[in-house]
């Protein structure tokens, strides 16, 4: 074993980069797929989950309700283009190009560089997903010690 | 933290702890492959395992539950053993870690007392238990998204129970770093302490009985705040504060912490991290304007830890840190470790290093050479490798990591162009005091208003 392996403390998941967030409030690379959740701009109470997937490229976009998007006719969807917009923000070019397998060099527009279909894709989990990540906030805070966090220090920020 | 006493921690090796390390590495590379497949030599590390706990209370157990995995029968009992024997072989390297750093520094530290027993904490222990057992049987070079997504369930119902927070966000942690290393096969390196330092603490903390903090008594005195740690994952935020008790009653000064922890989400970083915490304005308020903080009978751990109830503090005086550090800190009775904490990342041992010289990471001081460690500055305050690199006095937790001592600043004075500056960790508690920072926050907007707003718009629908 290195000594790298040997160490109790080493980051493992790279930080992410602070972006803002009333557009796009939710983006994540999981299950593979880049996927996340965008704000309607004309109902407030309505948001669209999109998503492209992993190697195949193939996209979908649609309301929490299952509702196609009206906008993907044969092209991404502006919901589409702000999701990857905020994905780059949010990890940095090289690591949703690496998750998505697609080859982007730097400067070049990484939607540009897919060459999938639509293909409805359900919402329901990713919308579920959100709505896991939003419970968090919900929970109240702690005054009781956490001793496990010991193995999780804060880091520098990425500006 | 004077020369003599840094030459006298860095004298030599402790008896004992790298043979304990290689142990504990025997079981970590066996939770690399899986527990299902071990080779020969791997069997025979966990046997090596559990030959040197034979003459200890764990021995039986330990012996027994080798023998079963290695024969393929792979139980939560037997898991238990094995976690327990990796605890205690880290737990002795712990306890040989700080007894040279209390001799070093001439540090006196209270005896544990055990705490009234009180009712094991309920709950959903189980889930995770089964989630522990399929990763080790796996083996950590196995694992593909559905296994890291079989944690969910068990996560968000842990998370439902506020004593459980610990195993919860403990779960929660390493699921995520799991995913982000999906599939594990892929990964060039694995890392086998920290992964199996995590799933044993879990396993250990998912075991009836042992989780829950159980309170020693109150305290009444002016604390004296040293510095703030910060800890921090994509769902969870914790300031834990070292400071100076004089209590009240006439009792020794002693070395306390107080901890608040909060959930948050990976999109919430930096500055915006303290906006979680408001709802301990006193304590924010003693940071960010360095005063000390009256407290009127707020529960205490045996193992030193306030539990903090902001109605029970009240601004103090101003309060300089460093000064708190150069007077106060050499006569503070430091606590116990309670048991089941005993593990080296638990060392973080608060200094002040005055008069040293600074080249990359290491600080030399007297012509002994201490590593820095410049990645734990957090990004919700105003630390930089730069203005490390430019002090010559800091307060900061001595820790034993990777084989070595480092020193975590918490706080330091620095010459930046002829002038002194001082920073302090939890200076941005109620918001940046850098200009530039303050306008790039404002730029960005504020994080936890809008997922708040989101939550509140779609969770109750
Ligand atoms: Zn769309």
């Amino acid at each position: 074993m290195t000594d790298w392996e040997r160490r109790s403390v080493v980051r493992v998941v790279p930080p992410l980069r602070p972006r803002k967030l009333a557009k796009v409030p939710f983006v994540e690379l999981a299950e593979g797929r880049l996927q996340g959740v965008v704000s309607s701009g004309s109902d407030i109470a309505r948001v669209y989950v999109s998503s492209i997937a992993a190697g195949t490229h193939t996209y979908s976009c649609g309301t929490n309700n299952n509702r196609p998007c009206g906008g993907l006719s044969g092209a991404p969807c502006k919901h589409l283009q702000a999701l990857v917009t905020e994905a780059v923000l949010q990890y940095g070019l090289d690591r949703v190009a690496r998750y998505l397998r697609v080859d982007v060099g730097e400067g070049e527009d990484l939607l540009s560089r897919l060459d999938g279909a639509p293909e409805r894709a359900p919402a329901a989990g990713v919308f579920s997903r959100f709505l896991r990540h939003l419970a968090y906030l919900e929970l109240p805070d702690t005054t009781e010690p956490i001793a496990e966090l010991q193995w999780f220090p804060a880091t520098r920020a990425v500006r | 933290m004077l020369g003599v006493q840094l030459a006298a921690l860095l004298d030599g090796e402790v008896p004992g702890v790298a043979e304990a390390l290689d142990l504990v590495d025997g079981f970590d590379d066996a939770l690399v492959h899986g527990l299902a497949r071990l080779d020969e030599e791997q069997a025979g590390r966990l046997a090596a395992l559990a030959g040197a706990l034979r003459d200890t209370p764990l021995g039986p157990a330990v012996g027994e539950a080798v023998e079963k995995i290695t024969a393929g029968s792979i139980g939560e009992q037997e898991l238990a053993a094995l976690a327990g024997a990796r605890t205690t072989l880290l737990g002795a390297v712990h306890d040989a870690r700080l007894a040279r750093f209390d001799a070093a520094l001439g540090r006196a530290r209270d005896t544990w007392e055990e705490p009234p027993a009180s009712p094991p904490v309920e709950g959903p222990l189980g889930a995770g238990r089964s989630w522990l057992q399929e990763l080790a049987i796996t083996g950590w070079r196995g694992v593909d998204h559905d296994l890291v997504s079989a944690a969910d369930q068990a996560v968000s119902a842990l998370l439902d129970e506020p004593a459980l927070r610990g195993p919860a966000v403990l779960l929660d942690g390493l699921a995520a770093e799991l995913r982000a290393s999906c599939p594990v096969a892929t990964m060039d390196r694995v890392p086998a302490r920290r992964w199996a330092d995590l799933w044993a603490r879990a396993l250990l903390l998912l075991q009836p009985g042992t989780s829950g903090t159980r309170p020693a008594g109150a305290v009444s005195g002016r604390l004296l705040p040293l510095g703030v740690d910060v800890h921090e994952h994509g769902t969870a935020v914790q300031i834990q504060v070292h400071g100076v008790l004089e209590p009240t009653d006439g009792s020794p000064t002693r070395l306390v912490r107080a901890s608040v922890a909060a959930a948050k989400v990976d999109t919430i970083v930096g500055p915006a991290v303290w906006r979680l915490l408001d709802g301990h304005p006193v304590l924010l308020k003693a940071l960010a304007e360095h005063r000390s903080v009256d407290l009127a009978e707020v529960p205490v751990t045996a193992g030193g830890d306030l539990i903090w109830q902001d109605d029970r503090a009240t601004p103090g005086e101003p309060a300089d840190p460093f000064a708190t550090a150069r007077l106060r800190l050499s006569d503070a009775l430091a606590p116990a470790v309670p048991p089941l904490e005993r593990h080296p990342v638990r060392i973080a041992e608060p200094v002040l290093v005055e008069g040293y010289t600074i080249d990359g990471d290491a600080l030399t001081l007297d012509g002994h050479t201490l590593a820095v460690d410049l990645e734990r500055l957090p990004g919700c305050g105003p630390l930089t490798p730069e203005l490390v690199a430019a002090s010559s006095t800091c307060v900061g937790l001595v820790r034993w990591e990777a084989g070595r001592w480092t020193l975590q600043p918490l706080a330091v004075q620095a010459t930046v162009k002829r002038k002194t500056v001082e920073a302090h960790g939890g200076d941005w508690a109620l918001g940046p005091t850098d200009p530039k920072v303050a306008k790039a926050e404002a730029k960005a907007g504020d994080a936890v208003a809008v997922l708040r707003e989101r939550a509140g718009r779609l969770l109750r629908r």
